[in-house]
């Protein structure tokens, strides 16, 4: 017996180098081009999230869409989460395209959803109690996804990366709306300061676990070496939680908001923030969908989807 | 004769019957906004989402629109007006109040597509024509603003009659559904071309047309859709839940004005 190396698989390493060559080269992916399984099933992995958490993102803001205090603010929300909605669909669209190989389509992320295979991002399982929940969400949470998408403007795969520049402009409005809500009520009456400030206190936790476990040792796993290897992204999880810090504690701080961490600093020496860490535990359950509002915000898209089935079967007659 | 703000302003019977007028038309749009506002994230598919908030945007728009003409015209502040009025107090008609089905938006919705899509399309036609109208008002203000509104109309005329004459079409479940909808929907058609109490004095000033010129122009365009999925369209509409032009309203319309000015009505002194 020779031993021997198939024509496939030698076929297959030169696939490899090639696609490690383009990508180190900075040149972009495109969908019908060859790429490794690890490859794909990280992106649709990745993108699959990003999509769906746009849209289970829409729902704790939906909440306050009616109850927003003027006229002008209503149609601010709307467009905003209009736009998240947007986002999940343009998002949905590239993750589809990458599993049509696989004989997958959407129909498989939203029962991959509701059947918790699909996790959605830990933020959004979090109870938005009041109108300033409804501000700090546009202020701080879409300031984090900013800071985490534009990591990404650059990734190797094209169909993301375009989408992503998209979003990022939508997000920049976005943030500034949240902005607007934060700032009348940090220069209201002294319960619209005390209104924005149980928000900041309630949501701090979930604002750091918005960027994900430093390393693997917190959680068990951690996808961010392999999405740096294919250059999908390039900063890690603790620098981009770094990079938050850095634009958004001066101007919490300037509106006369205090942080709920009292150890909170910047280490000179260190060139870094010291923070107290969240409980990682608690992210671990919060992903598992056993967050505070995991189950009810899945059960309103069950609802969507059992309620609108004779629609959808109505149009695909 | 055309009226400016100015003249508007002058002349109290005409004055009155201006902010009569507008405030019918700011409620419907406030709160048939509202309710598409319920169905956002609940939509039969992404892209559904995407578009009818995108329509129920435009609807609040021009809400705003008509709430700031009335502010133009001395009524009240116009987040006032949208937030504060109690339900006897609105105009809106009764059929654009009606809850969307099921449980609330916030636990179980569970609300029926049919009704949306029914409840949606003629509402359009019926604003389309209205607006028509208005862009011959006497009331120059209204007239231009009738313009803006018209360009955005055309689209969500086209997208509900596009879902309608789908699911009329589809046959089976959806047809069935589609039927019961309609039965629901002209039950309280009548109250969506009513001018109220005022009517006569409405159209006497030539701010609008006559309610039964209104409601046959909706007939005229409505019946080769009607004729095109073989649905016979009844001779008369009804009013059966009440006149909501002379503030008769049901307890759908109450719950909905609480939840719309909830974080208002915190501190309405306030700056939010």
């Amino acid at each position: 017996m020779v031993n021997t190396v198939s024509i496939g698989q030698l076929t297959e390493e030169a696939n490899y180098d090639r696609f490690m060559e383009r990508i180190e080269a900075g040149e972009k992916i495109e969908t019908e081009d060859w790429m490794p399984d690890e490859y794909r099933m990280t992106l649709i992995k990745l993108i699959s999230m990003h999509g769906i958490s746009e849209i289970m993102g829409a729902l704790p803001e939906k909440e306050w869409v009616p109850k927003a205090p003027s006229l002008r603010r209503k149609l601010g929300i709307m467009a905003k989460v209009q736009d998240e909605m947007g986002h999940g669909q343009l998002l949905l669209r590239v993750a589809e395209d990458l599993m049509k190989p696989l004989g997958k389509t959407r129909e498989n992320i939203i029962r991959d959803l509701l059947s918790g295979d699909l996790k959605f991002h830990n933020v959004f399982h979090m109870e938005a109690k009041t109108w300033g929940d409804a501000g700090l969400i546009g202020w701080l949470v879409d300031g984090a996804a900013i800071i985490t998408q534009t990591n990404m403007l650059d990734a190797s795969y094209g169909p993301y990366a375009r989408a992503l520049k998209r979003i990022c402009a939508e997000e920049v409005f976005h943030a500034q709306h949240g902005e607007a809500i934060i700032m009348a009520l940090a220069e209201g009456t002294d319960e619209q300061k005390a209104m924005i400030q149980d928000s900041i206190n309630r949501w701090w936790e979930a604002l750091l676990m918005f960027f994900g476990p430093g390393d693997a040792s917190t959680t068990g796993t951690s996808k961010q070496d392999t999405t740096i290897k294919y250059k999908i992204r390039t900063k890690t999880n603790e620098e981009l939680r770094q990079d938050f810090f850095t634009k958004y504690i001066p101007r919490v701080l300037s509106l006369g908001l205090t942080l709920p961490d009292e150890t909170m600093h910047f280490d000179q020496d260190a060139g870094m923030w010291q923070y107290l860490q969240p409980d990682w535990s608690k992210f671990k359950q919060i992903i598992k969908n056993n967050g505070p509002k995991s189950k009810e915000r899945l059960r309103l898209r069950e609802i969507s989807y059992t309620n609108n089935k004779w629609v959808i079967d109505a149009l695909q007659n | 004769m055309t009226h400016t703000l100015v003249d508007a302003l002058k002349d109290e019977c005409y004055h009155n019957s201006a902010i009569e007028l507008l405030f019918q038309l700011a409620d419907d749009d406030f709160i048939l906004s509202y309710r598409g506002s319920e169905w956002l994230g609940l939509a039969p598919h992404i892209e559904e989402d995407v578009a009818f908030s995108s329509i129920s945007q435009d609807t609040m728009g021009h809400a705003a629109m008509f709430y700031q003409l009335l502010q133009d015209l001395g009524a009240g502040d116009a987040d006032e007006l949208a937030h504060v009025r109690s339900a006897g107090e609105r105009k809106n008609a009764v059929l654009l109040e009606k809850v969307n089905g099921l449980g609330t938006y916030l636990a179980e919705p569970h609300y029926d597509w049919a009704f949306a899509v029914v409840r949606n399309y003629f509402y359009a036609q019926a604003k389309k024509i209205k607006i028509e109208s208005l862009k011959n008002s006497s009331y120059q203000p209204l007239a231009e603003a009738a313009v803006k509104v018209s360009m955005e109309l055309y689209y969500h005329l086209l997208h509900w009659k596009t879902w309608f004459t789908q699911l009329m079409d589809a046959g089976g479940e959806a047809r069935t559904r589609m039927e019961s909808a309609i039965k629901i929907v002209l039950d309280d058609l009548d109250g969506l071309f009513s001018l109220g109490n005022s009517g006569p004095e409405l159209t006497k000033h030539s701010l609008i047309d006559s309610e039964d010129t209104l409601r046959a122009a909706w007939v005229n365009r409505m019946s080769p859709v009607f004729e095109s999925v073989n649905f016979n369209i009844p001779e008369k509409f009804g009013m059966k839940n009440g006149n909501g032009r002379n503030g008769e309203h049901t307890v759908d319309l109450k719950s909905a004005l609480d939840i719309l000015g909830e974080v208002y009505n915190l501190d309405p002194a306030a700056s939010w």
